[in-house]
């Protein structure tokens, strides 16, 4: 057995999502089953072996870099960047209270 | 004009006769596909507005005598996790059922820019993230071949407007088989070009070092088109690839005589005997065509899919943590703290399928098994990727099957994740080395049901991949 339903929750917690009681030992079961399925990983001689985090093709280390000026046909004005936040006023995101007064 | 099975050559002949204006094949269009849509579900939304706007931009051209492009007035569905301004683009999400991008996406300017004419938005699986199209919030996708079975996933909806024939042609997004499984699926072509090859600004993000932008269409020349209409370096995506993109079309003359094609033994593991046997069939035709048929060796297939579900998730969490109720999403009611908001908005608003990966992505970024999972994986990667530049010391193109099995019922694989997991196995390694590969049409089962033979190829040489695919696809015509 690879993870508990303990170990869910943490999880969970570490991801920001809410999963409901209903949830929990199903995911527990799915999680188990598909992380001692990727043990196979350690059937793999890797001594030695880079790891490749992306593809990569011989270029320049700047090839793909444009020049760092504005562009205007790109520019994100306050107003269309808020316009799909659910909450919104004078140019910013609106969240609920962040600090409680002391 | 038969709607349903055009192609591109067909309506530049019909356009360039004044058989049709673009703007007669566009409503013509938007009615045939508004009509058939409900057997299939495969259009999320229509987008007439903008589609007829471009089609009269494609008529004022040729009233003019200019050229109209390439794509000129070729009706097209998109995948609803590319971005096309003013037009809602849900990534088949509850979460971004409101969500009106303010921008295109790269692809999509090029492909408008070519005289494209943009029907629609494709059901997808939410995120991506699926084989089967079955994880859509807004419905599963039936494929139009077999009303009662999938069309395969993530880009079910892409494959299946062109298979029915609603859309000339598609586009689609693939990680991890994405294109190449639907399209098999629905008897049709896909394809996964080069990582790099066509900018994903504007695709939603799942795997950033996974995510390729491709196009379905009913025959290699078509997809090679579209391909080549959109392909190219784009400064709003440093992961885009500056080489040049060659004329794929001018090239495709048939000759494969000499051609050296290998044939991974590893591919032939775990695969359905009637899938087995049209692929072994398509290599035959490819030996009777000149190319010579080598057996080859993949040795880390066998790993592929633990290597890709650790890197995908790693990624997806990562990528899914923007989804967090302030910027543009739906946000919970139930949330007094700002805690609650971002847990309850994601709870609440992703599904099944995108919970489980977001989990198994934490969870394999976590402290303590960041090593074992994650950086194995990469190096396990690395592998893989060195298997296939071994191999394309010796071949020229690889061949083998899409899928272990063809289309299968809606509901017969829900219950196992794990198992539609492993359903991805020859589409992934691919994806993983980030080559071109592409999934052409090579018979039906007794039951009728479409097999895609797989070709790949090394990095940017989609023109030997669309080479052989066409003179494929001729010889069985």
């Amino acid at each position: 057995m690879k993870i508990t339903e303990k170990e869910v929750r943490y999880v969970a917690g570490l991801a920001n999502l809410t999963l409901t009681e209903d949830e929990i030992p199903a995911m527990a079961h799915d999680m188990d089953e598909i992380l001692v399925y990727m043990e196979k990983l350690g059937e793999v001689d890797t001594k030695g072996v880079e790891p490749m985090a992306q593809v990569l093709f011989e270029a320049d280390e700047t090839a793909t870099l444009r020049d760092d000026v504005e562009r205007p046909d790109r520019r994100f004005t306050s107003a269309i960047a808020t316009a799909h936040a659910p909450q919104a006023g004078q140019g910013y995101f609106k969240v609920p209270k962040v600090i409680e007064r002391a | 004009m038969k709607i349903s099975s055009l192609t591109i050559s067909q309506i530049q002949a019909g356009l360039a006769a004044k058989e049709y204006s673009a703007v007669e094949l566009a409503q013509q269009a938007l009615d045939f596909a508004a009509a058939e849509n409900p057997k299939t579900n495969a259009y999320l939304r229509f987008s007439p507005e903008r589609a007829l706007a471009a089609a009269r931009a494609v008529d004022e051209k040729l009233a003019r005598g200019e050229a109209a492009g390439s794509l000129a007035g070729v009706p097209i569905a998109v995948k609803d996790v590319i971005v096309t301004q003013g037009i809602h683009t849900t990534c088949a999400s509850k979460l971004l059922e409101e969500y009106i991008p303010p921008y295109d996406a790269t692809a999509i300017t090029r492909l408008e820019r070519e005289g494209a004419v943009i029907l629609g938005k494709a059901n997808c699986d939410e995120f991506a993230m699926g084989s089967s199209n079955e994880n859509s919030a807004f419905g599963p996708v039936r494929n139009p071949v077999a009303l009662d079975r999938v069309p395969g996933g993530s880009s079910g909806g892409s494959a299946a407007v062109v298979a029915q024939g609603t859309a000339v042609v598609s586009l689609g997004s693939d990680t991890g088989g994405s294109i190449r499984q639907p399209a098999s699926f629905c008897g049709i072509v896909g394809v996964t070009p080069t990582y790099g090859r066509v900018s994903r600004y504007g695709l939603v993000a799942f795997a950033s070092s996974l995510d390729h932008i491709g196009p379905f269409a009913r025959n290699v020349e078509d997809s090679a088109t579209v391909l080549k209409a959109m392909a190219g370096h784009d400064d709003c995506d440093a992961t885009s690839a500056a080489a040049p993109v060659p004329d794929y079309h001018a090239l495709l003359d048939g000759n494969v005589k000499g051609m050296r094609v290998g044939l991974p033994k590893e591919y032939f593991a775990g695969l359905d005997s009637e899938s087995g046997t049209l692929i072994l069939q398509a290599a035959e035709q490819l030996k009777k065509l000149g190319c010579e048929i080598v057996d080859i060796s993949l040795p880390t297939t066998e790993q592929a899919i633990a290597c890709y579900y650790v890197i995908c998730t790693a990624e997806a969490s990562s990528n899914l943590a923007r989804y967090d109720g302030v910027r543009y999403t739906k946000r919970s009611p139930n949330s007094g703290t700002l805690s609650d908001m971002y847990c309850n908005t994601r709870g609440e608003g992703f599904g099944r399928e995108c919970k489980r990966r977001i989990m198994l992505g934490t969870y394999v970024l976590s402290h303590g098994y960041y090593e074992s999972y994650y950086l194995q994986a990469q190096k396990v990667r690395a592998l893989i990727a060195r298997d296939f530049t071994r191999a394309f010391t010796e071949v020229d193109a690889i061949v083998g099957p899409v899928s272990p099995f063809p289309a299968f019922k809606l509901g017969e694989k829900t219950a196992d994740p794990l198992q539609m997991y492993l359903s991805d196995i020859y589409t992934i390694t691919g994806s993983l080395a980030g080559i071109p590969c592409l999934s052409v049409p090579c018979g039906n089962t007794s039951e009728g049901l479409p097999v895609g033979l797989q070709i790949l190829t090394k990095h940017f040489d989609e023109t030997t991949m669309f080479r052989l695919a066409h003179a494929y696809e001729r010889s069985r015509a």
